[in-house]
């Protein structure tokens, strides 16, 4: 009974913890702010939350294909490449939406070399070639660089779903292509809800690329009212709401799913490979190369070239130190995170009641508010915290310390643990999924409880969980602006406070030598741990 | 290698206790970006022995965190890069005024706070940028005329998100009145050859690529742009000249509330505010000194002088939610 | 008639090993056919080759006189109208009772469809489980609805691997003659897996033993108990022990404990090529306690069966033989009892064939 009432005391703590900055922005709804809403009303709210449903729903559903589809060409077929895409696929991760959206910009647009080159042979204004910044261009941005959210974690589920679900598909009448999509698609679905609810959340939050695009979605209007009116009040009432909307689409999404399982018997071996052949192969070739390269080559060739130009006057030996702490950072936060999931994760395999689940599904709601006002609410709290455990600490050990949360690294990570921890907990909760409760119990009959069977048992079946949740926690810290901004010490600048200078003030090319060492300093763990994932 | 070992044992430090600062730090929040206070900061440190902190941030962050902190904050200096946040800064009570003959003496009223809780340190001009192989300069006038159906088509605009266009905008409102400031912001966005711009460095080179023939820019970007690309067909036009002149606003800081070394914060800003940081200040960002007793730049210079509007900067951060919301009735995005 | 399944001397496995060679075997429509054999003897490969999850390296196989499988042929499985029940069910874990069992019906009438899944719930008596999710079932419940989602697009024939495996005895016994009623009901022709030969006894018409990649016998449980083809069949199926003996000159069988005067059933291929030296398979049933019996043996060993009890007894050569004794004979081990031979079918196969 103790160990019991154990994890759930952790379960409740890890959740009033992360969920202390959502309240302090719920909290906004305490003071009103109607001269915004009823300006907002009356003019461009309704804009904005059509702009934005339209986004997040065609950003999910083009994810959700060219994830799914890729996962699947590289999880269950055999072509040439085949290695290499499988790992290379998830690299636009590591370009942050915010650049990558200004390549695209400064490629495609009137201006753009491509344009001006075109217009330069044909002589013509050519007025009538679509506008890059436009909803469609926004679409294709955003999906490109959250697809591999999906990607990833369908890619995992299929490798793990064995051949023997697959089989009794076919005996029961299906072609290969229809047992997937009939059997193995169906079955991958918490994976396929844990990527597509990053993608959701993601897209929901992003302020940099729709800025880019000029596309005005809640967010814009967040800051608009943050910014622009100066009502932070406003500003998280927005974004409250947008977060409520997250959350009742993710428990919708596990309602429907309570009852059902997704894993099958285990131990009947990974399912031959599909060799494809003759002109199949080369179209399979040909769309792996094509997203990887609309979104990863392209962009970083561009800003490449953009670096080069300044790299001469702007690269110096203070890079080394950016680099450092953006990987120390990226590497504690991704450890952090893994360790916190894995201990939410068990909790809720102990305790699956509702209660517990909201808990869980309340720690993980970070990803969904916009970074800065999350900051705010992070910071808050901490400041909260800082004025009052000193006197704490005097009154109970005679101690008198100074500031202790704001400005040390420690505090960091605990924003980044509230911000990040859906993107870890997603493929460990995935991963988990596929122990059934039977292998808990052989292995404490053979002697392996507690920290044994976490090591001997669980962790090595939980691998590919933990590598793909720790690859996208690194990337995604890595290229975390708000937070790491609003908390760093002083002069801990990284890599992306390095990008934030440089685009405040607008100097897109210039920033483009920080984005090309962030994503070449993501490629070498990424490959690592795809690796350890495969 | 031994550099890399430091970096890696004060990372380790660093995890879990804030960096000591001394009592005669000077702690700045900046919404200033790092490379152009840096060296002024530096200068100011080689000059006094007196060490800068600095942390970057935007002004919205930097100010709530201010606002968290209370009277536990380290810092002792709010900089920002407009006066609309310095306003706003005021309001929230984030900083407390100073008296300083020297401040006062070096910065022209309008670009102070009466009251002296901010001082403006350089000034930001946005004006019109032309294609001049479209535009004749004879044939610009005003921000106002740039509303006049001729324009049709023609005109290119930074989004109004950015606090710049919502200053000009304010301006306009404590000049004309909201009604017929919203009749010409309508005006300029039934101009527009193109969605707006996410930047002002965007917007100059769809002009120069001849997308469209006229805008309003800042000076230092366009100073920034023809440094680089100087053969572009593009030039500034100062506009309202026989008016209330061109739009101005500043770059400035006040000292906080909650300042731990009050009297080191107004040191410093009387020494960025003196001829020699003015320059410093300034010319790192193509800008115009505060300080009318200090040239500007020779390449901002040789853009000619101009008359500038002479009402308080504060109006923009009083009308600029005023302003917002006109943009958003006239359909500016 | 041509037969409902004809597989010729398949070759099947995998590059570095051979599991099944020369395979041959018939099946009758109607039929129950089971293939017994020990683990690894590569039974289930022959159910994959049939299936078509394993491709045959050589030979044919046909269904319904049309070849699925050959070194040049490969139908894939969704194309043999064959059905499937998994050793382990592979029931989709994220389908309702309902579901897994409508799963395989695609096209036609949904009223037809809804028709026949629910004929399939109330014929394995799951209608009150529709709802429910497998791992809501137990596992006999759960063997029923992955035969019933087996049996439901009506295939030509049904594959089960080692359908009960998972069950404890006693529900492997009542559902095994169960799932024998519903397939006959069914009209289904059936070919089964397992290494229990109480269940290959209880459900099949014909069994084939198998050893070493290919089928030793195939016939009636009765003539496989009581007559096998040869040594491995005898030893695999049912119990005991070869005794050495000789062929007297009038026919009769001289064993240590006596003549032998029942039936002898030697298999057909071994005539000829022996001197008399066979070794005759006593099973429990044909060494019986008596008393009276001159012959005595000891108790090696015994096995307490309920109303029986199997002794392993020590004749006085040192050989073994097994006697199955009512279980109020209670004697203890080391005690010498009385015994004689009371064999109607005597097995015997030449000394060292």
């Amino acid at each position: 009974m103790s160990a019991v009432t154990g994890w759930r005391v952790a379960l409740f703590t890890i959740a009033v913890l992360a969920t202390a900055p959502l309240a302090v922005i719920f909290a906004s709804f305490l003071t009103p702010a109607d001269d915004v809403w009823r300006h907002f009303a009356s003019t461009i709210l309704s804009g904005l939350i059509f702009n934005t449903v339209v986004l997040a729903v065609a950003v999910g559903a083009a994810s959700a294909m060219i994830g799914v589809g890729l996962a699947w060409l590289v999880a269950v077929c055999e072509f040439p490449g085949r290695r290499l895409f499988s790992w290379a696929l998830i690299l636009p991760l590591a370009i942050p939406a915010y650049v990558f959206a200004f390549v695209v910009v400064g490629l495609f647009d009137f201006t753009g070399p491509l344009q001006t080159w075109l217009r330069g042979i044909t002589g013509s204004n050519l007025t009538w070639l679509p506008e890059v910044r436009s909803r469609g261009g926004i679409i294709i941005v955003m999906t490109l660089a959250l697809y591999p959210y999906v990607y990833l974690l369908a890619r995992n589920a299929f490798r793990t779903q064995g051949k023997r679900m697959l089989e009794a598909g076919r005996i029961l009448g299906l072609s290969s292509l229809g047992a997937f999509i009939h059997v193995a698609l169906p079955m991958a679905r918490p994976w396929i809800a844990a990527g597509m609810s990053l993608v959701l959340m993601e897209t929901l939050a992003d302020f940099g690329a729709v800025s880019v695009f000029n596309y005005d979605t809640l967010t814009i209007g967040i800051y608009k009212a943050w910014y622009g009116m100066f009502s932070l009040t406003a500003a998280s009432q927005i974004a409250s709401i947008l977060v409520l909307v997250a959350l009742v689409v993710l428990l919708l999404e596990q309602y429907t799913r309570s009852r059902m399982r997704f894993s099958g018997p285990g131990a009947s071996g990974e399912a031959p490979r599909i060799v494809l052949a003759g002109w199949h192969r080369w179209v399979a070739v040909a769309t792996c190369t094509a997203v990887l390269s609309a979104g990863f080559i392209i962009p970083v060739i561009q800003l490449a070239v953009w670096a080069a130009q300044v790299a001469g006057e702007d690269l110096d030996a203070r890079y080394l130190s950016y680099l450092w702490r953006t990987l120390f950072l990226a590497g504690l936060a991704a450890t952090a995170i893994c360790a916190v999931s894995l201990l939410l994760g068990y909790a809720t395999r102990k305790h699956s009641d509702l209660a517990s689940r909201l808990a869980l599904r309340f720690s993980t709601l970070g990803y969904a508010v916009p970074g800065a006002v999350l900051a705010v609410g992070i910071f808050i709290c901490f400041a909260w915290m800082d004025a009052r455990i000193p006197d704490w600490l005097r009154a109970m050990a005679g101690l008198s310390p100074g500031a202790l949360l704001q400005g040390s690294v420690m505090a960091m990570l605990c924003a980044y643990v509230i911000r990040f921890l859906a993107v870890g907990f997603g493929p460990i909760e995935g991963a988990l999924h596929r122990i059934t409760h039977s292998v808990d119990e052989a292995s404490v009959l053979l002697g392996q409880a507690g920290w044994r069977l976490l090591a001997r048992v669980h962790l090595p079946m939980l691998r590919r969980g933990l590598a793909a949740g720790a690859i996208l926690v690194f990337i995604d810290v890595m290229k975390e602006m708000p937070i790491t901004l609003m908390t760093r010490p002083f002069g801990w600048d990284t890599l992306a406070v390095r990008i934030f200078e440089l685009t405040s003030e607008g100097q897109w090319e210039r920033a483009a030598l920080p984005a090309v060492v962030l994503v070449i300093a993501g490629i070498v763990p990424l490959v690592q741990l795809t690796s350890a994932s495969e | 290698m031994q550099a890399f070992r430091n970096l890696v044992l004060a990372s380790l430090v660093a995890l879990f206790s804030a960096p000591p600062a001394l009592a005669q730090d000077v702690v700045v929040y900046s919404a200033r970006i790092e490379q152009l206070i840096r060296p002024l900061f530096e200068a100011y440190t080689e000059e006094t022995g007196i060490r800068v902190r600095f942390i970057t941030d935007r002004e919205g962050p930097l100010m709530e965190r201010l606002r968290a902190e209370g009277e536990n904050t380290r810092a002792d200096i709010l900089l920002t890069v407009d006066a609309g946040n310095l306003w706003q800064a005021t309001e929230m009570q984030l900083l407390q005024p100073v008296e300083s003959d020297t401040l006062q003496r070096n910065i022209p009223s309008h670009l102070r706070d009466p009251e002296g809780h901010w001082f403006g340190l350089s000034v930001r001009a946005r004006t019109i940028v032309y294609n001049t192989d479209r535009v004749e300069a004879s044939d610009l006038t005003t921000y106002e005329d740039l509303a006049n159906a001729k324009w049709k088509g023609r005109l290119c605009l930074r989004t109004s998100k950015k606090v710049y266009n919502q200053s000009l905008v304010a301006m306009m409102i404590a000049e004309h009145g909201e009604a017929r400031t919203e009749e010409i912001v309508r005006g300029w966005v039934k101009n527009l050859a193109t969605p707006v711009y996410p930047d002002d460095t965007k917007m100059m080179e769809a002009i120069a690529a001849g997308r469209c023939d006229v805008g309003i820019a800042n000076t230092y970007y366009f100073g920034r742009l023809k440094q680089r690309s100087p053969d572009l067909p593009l030039a500034l036009f100062w506009p309202n000249q026989s008016g209330t002149g061109v739009h101005v606003n500043v770059s400035g800081a006040g000292v906080t509330r909650y300042a731990g070394n009050r009297d080191g914060a107004i040191r410093l800003l009387e020494w960025l505010s003196s001829p020699k940081a003015q320059n410093l200040f300034a010319d790192a960002n193509l800008e115009y000194p505060v300080n009318p007793a200090v040239e500007p730049d020779p390449l901002v210079a040789s853009w000619g002088s101009f008359k500038q509007n002479r009402i308080n900067v504060a109006k923009a951060g009083e009308l600029q939610t005023a302003a917002v919301m006109l943009m958003d009735r006239a359909g500016y995005r | 008639m041509t037969p409902l399944i004809e597989i010729d001397a398949i070759r099947a496995g995998y590059s570095d090993h051979q599991v099944i060679a020369g395979f041959s075997l018939r099946l009758q429509s109607g039929k129950i056919g089971c293939l017994l054999g020990p683990s690894g003897c590569g039974k289930t490969t022959v159910l994959r080759c049939i299936a078509g999850f394993e491709r045959v390296i050589e030979g044919e196989i046909r269904l319904g006189g049309q070849t699925v499988s050959s070194d040049s042929v490969h139908v894939p499985p969704e194309q043999r109208r064959v059905g499937m029940v998994f050793q382990d069910y592979a029931l989709f874990p994220h389908l309702t009772v309902e579901q897994n069992i409508g799963f395989g019906l695609r096209g036609g009438l949904a009223r037809s469809k809804t028709a026949r899944i629910k004929e399939l719930l109330e014929t394995t008596g799951l209608t009150s489980a529709r709802g429910s999710y497998p791992h809501e079932l137990s596992g006999g419940q759960q063997q029923r609805v992955a035969l019933a989602r087996a049996l439901a697009p009506k295939p030509e024939l049904l594959l089960l691997d080692e359908p009960f495996s998972n069950l404890d005895v006693e529900l492997r016994e009542r559902l095994s003659l169960e799932v024998r009623d519903i397939l006959k009901q069914q009209h289904s022709t059936a070919l089964m897996v397992t290494h229990d030969q109480h269940e290959a006894f209880a459900m099949a018409d014909e069994i084939g033993i198998m050893a070493d990649g290919r089928i030793q016998q195939w016939d009636t449980a009765y003539s496989i108990y009581h007559r096998p083809a040869n040594r491995f069949v005898a030893d695999f199926v049912g119990q005991g022990v070869f005794v050495p003996g000789k062929i007297g000159s009038a026919g009769n069988v001289e064993i240590e404990l006596g003549n032998l005067n029942g039936e002898i059933h030697l298999p057909a291929a071994a005539c000829g090529y022996f001197n008399g030296e066979i070794d005759v398979l006593l099973r429990p049933d044909d060494v019986v306690h008596d008393d009276a019996s001159p012959m005595k043996a000891t108790v090696a060993h015994k096995a307490f069966r309920g109303a029986e009890i199997l002794y392993t007894l020590r004749l006085p050569s040192g050989a073994r033989v097994l006697a199955l004794v009512p279980s109020h004979h209670n004697h203890a081990l080391g005690t010498d009892i009385g015994i004689r031979l009371e064999a109607d079918h005597v097995i015997a196969f030449p000394r060292g064939a």
